[in-house]
């Protein structure tokens, strides 16, 4: 689908909790979620030893990165692989175009990348007349209902059995009517061999690029990176600049780290590290920059590329819980997503650091201890500044300001506010007029403010 | 400039001061083999992979003669245990390996921690035979259950070959509705044999 001018975060959320039954489903449904992570911490003695240590791994790496994508990159081509550079989302998929045109290949299968959804990669080989296959469970259902994914690990998590099960009645001819979870996912795996079967070309995400080996690690609980990668003549693996870790031994940490914090397993089913094509199969990679030199640029924000995609934050935020991953407009949204995707777009994206209670779970439970809740703060200094917080919100901290910095201005609004919702409850107590009614109980107004009662009765 | 030294450059400019790499924990959390295999029983158990216990391969012979007698297609791939009546070989394509029930396949290292096992693509010859069977079983020694990924990465080498793995237990989706269906595009069941000729 074409990515559209999006509603901002709060219409869209706003539409989200009309439906309040469902807003609770989703939002039980994620808690679910954060809870296994907890579980699954909890069993881990040294858990805050190792985010620290998985924190450091990072930072280092960042501050060294140029050298540990060139080693990389050497090492990655001596073993074979084919490696290749994009500066933006608009090369990536060029060169995956480029390489799909060369070998003239019909029959192409994704596994979960969320970089590719960050550059727009299946909407821009559509507008080529080429097709991929989502071999993701969550992803091909949402590749059938032309719907963005909703969330980086649980792409469908926003679908109840009974979308899916119509979702595929339309498009596999199931059972009309048969929500079996164990159905639906039996029919996607008869169709979905199918397509790994025939696949020429397949591609995926990387979860961890290794400078030491040149190799990468890719990570699936179905199997379905594997399927398509081992059965397709071409494999293209894409990742971006901050995929790097150094050493093989820091996938110890990370993959310690990952699945716990992702959906509360130990480990996910498959971890596979690719370091040499298979014999007679071509192997590349993509390196992407789309930004990411960027944000690295920024001193108060660059840590936010430590981010291992694992969506702790998305489960444990309240807001995400309660507004869903389609109201951040953005391949990743969440938390994370708010602070990665200003960069990328100051303006459509400056409604993302808002969305936010500014609570600090998700500082929490990052496994990469980014400072995500400070991040967001910041960036709204930052928009402000730019100009990118809307008119009336300028206009009313602008007010604030003069309000709340002169005592005697201070005085006067008080007494002249409590007389108006004295005289006018009705505007007081109206929705249209008074937002801050929507959601909330106003207070009966006083006759006398603090200071007058202090006045009248300090002793 | 291509975008290679345009990214590179990037970087060298945008890039914070130099920070040190971390050491990386050395001493195993578990070190008895008795709870290690334990551990590894109880968090395989409870990711649905299934464990048995042996003395010797016997109860794995068997196992495979009575898939071979029951006409199912099987691949073994563990010389100690028998003959598989497919063959497997690196240049096989998905369509000629589909129709494999199960294969058998030996591990060279569990971890105790995950319930994982490290497999390196010499021992089961083509990469697509791990995922594309329907039931696995491997063979692992119950010597070979190290405590904990940190261990297991000091123990694998991860580019001795083209191409390696970490395998915990049968695949799974929980992407409908948070149910989780076991048997995504992987194997349905994963039966690991632990071998300990020291066994009770």
């Amino acid at each position: 689908m074409e990515p559209m001018a999006a509603l901002s975060h709060s219409k869209a959320a706003a539409a989200f909790i009309a439906d309040e039954k469902r807003t609770d489903w989703h939002d039980e449904t994620l808690w679910f979620v954060r809870e296994k992570r907890d579980r699954a911490a909890h069993t881990v003695t040294e858990w805050e030893n190792l985010r620290q240590l998985a924190s450091d791994i990072k930072d280092h790496t960042l501050s060294d990165l140029d050298h540990y994508l060139s080693v990389f990159e050497q090492r990655a081509i001596q073993n074979g692989i084919r490696v290749h550079w994009a500066a933006d989302a608009l090369e990536h998929n060029a060169i995956i175009h480029g390489i799909i045109r060369d070998h003239k290949v019909k029959r192409i299968v994704k596994s979960k990348s969320m970089l590719t959804e960050e550059c727009h990669l299946n909407d821009y080989l559509i507008s080529q007349g080429i097709e991929v296959v989502d071999t993701d469970l969550g992803e091909r259902i949402v590749q059938f209902r032309n719907e963005a994914p909703s969330h980086i690990v649980l792409p469908a998590i926003h679908l109840k059995k009974e979308d899916v099960s119509a979702t595929f009645h339309e498009h596999l001819q199931t059972e009309k009517g048969n929500n079996d979870p164990q159905y639906l996912t039996e029919a996607a795996r008869q169709h979905l061999r199918d397509k790994f079967i025939q696949s020429e070309l397949a591609i995926t995400g990387v979860n961890f690029a290794i400078a030491e080996t040149g190799g990468f690690v890719v990570c699936t609980n179905e199997g379905n990176a594997d399927m398509g990668a081992h059965a397709a003549a071409i494999h293209i693996a894409c990742m971006g600049i901050e995929k790097i870790i150094p050493r093989s031994a820091d996938l110890g940490v990370f993959l310690r780290l990952l699945a716990r914090s992702a959906t509360g397993q130990p480990i996910t089913t498959y971890s596979s590290h690719f370091h040499r094509p298979r014999e007679g199969q071509e192997m590349h990679i993509v390196i992407v920059d789309n930004g990411r030199t960027r944000q690295l640029g920024r001193p108060d924000f660059r840590n936010s590329l430590k981010c291992i995609r694992c969506a702790a934050c998305f489960n444990t935020c309240p807001v995400y819980r309660k507004s869903g991953g389609h109201s951040y407009h953005n391949a990743v949204a969440g938390p994370i997503g708010a602070i990665l995707s200003p960069n990328i777009d100051m303006k459509k994206n400056a409604d993302l650091p808002f969305a936010s209670t500014l609570c600090g779970s998700c500082s929490n439970v990052c496994p990469v201890k980014i400072d995500i809740h400070n991040q967001l703060w910041k960036w709204r200094q930052v928009l402000a500044e730019a100009g990118h917080t809307g008119k009336s919100k300028t206009i009313a901290m602008k007010i604030m300001d003069i309000v709340l910095s002169n005592p005697a201005v201070y005085r006067v609004s008080g007494k002249a506010g409590r007389w108006f919702m004295r005289i006018f409850p009705a505007l007081f107590k109206s929705k249209r007029f008074n937002p801050w009614y929507k959601q909330r109980e106003m207070p009966d107004p006083p006759r006398d403010s603090f200071r007058d009662w202090y006045l009248k009765n300090k002793k | 400039m291509n975008s290679r030294e345009k990214i590179l450059r990037e970087i060298a400019a945008n890039k914070p001061m130099k920070l040190q790499i971390p050491s990386l924990p050395v001493s195993p959390i578990d070190v008895e083999r008795f709870v290690k295999v334990q551990k590894f029983r109880t968090i395989l158990e409870g990711i649905g992979g299934k464990v048995v216990e042996v003395k010797d391969t016997g109860e794995i012979e068997s196992a495979l003669m009575a898939l071979k007698g029951e006409g199912s297609k099987v691949a073994c791939l563990c010389p100690v245990v028998g003959e598989g009546n497919v063959v497997v070989t690196p240049k096989q394509s998905a369509a000629e390996l589909e129709a494999i029930d199960t294969a058998f396949i030996t591990a060279s290292f569990g971890v105790a921690e995950n319930g994982a096992v490290w497999l390196y693509e010499s021992q089961f010859v083509n990469r697509l035979l791990p995922f594309i069977c329907q039931h696995l079983v491997i063979l692992l020694d119950a010597d070979a259950v190290l405590s904990d990924m940190h261990e297991a990465y000091r123990c694998i080498e991860v580019n001795k070959e083209g191409y390696g793995l970490f395998l915990a237990g049968p695949s799974k989706t929980a992407d409908i509705e948070q149910s989780l269906v076991i048997g995504a595009h992987g194997a349905r069941s994963t039966t690991v044999y632990l071998l300990d000729p020291n066994k009770q």
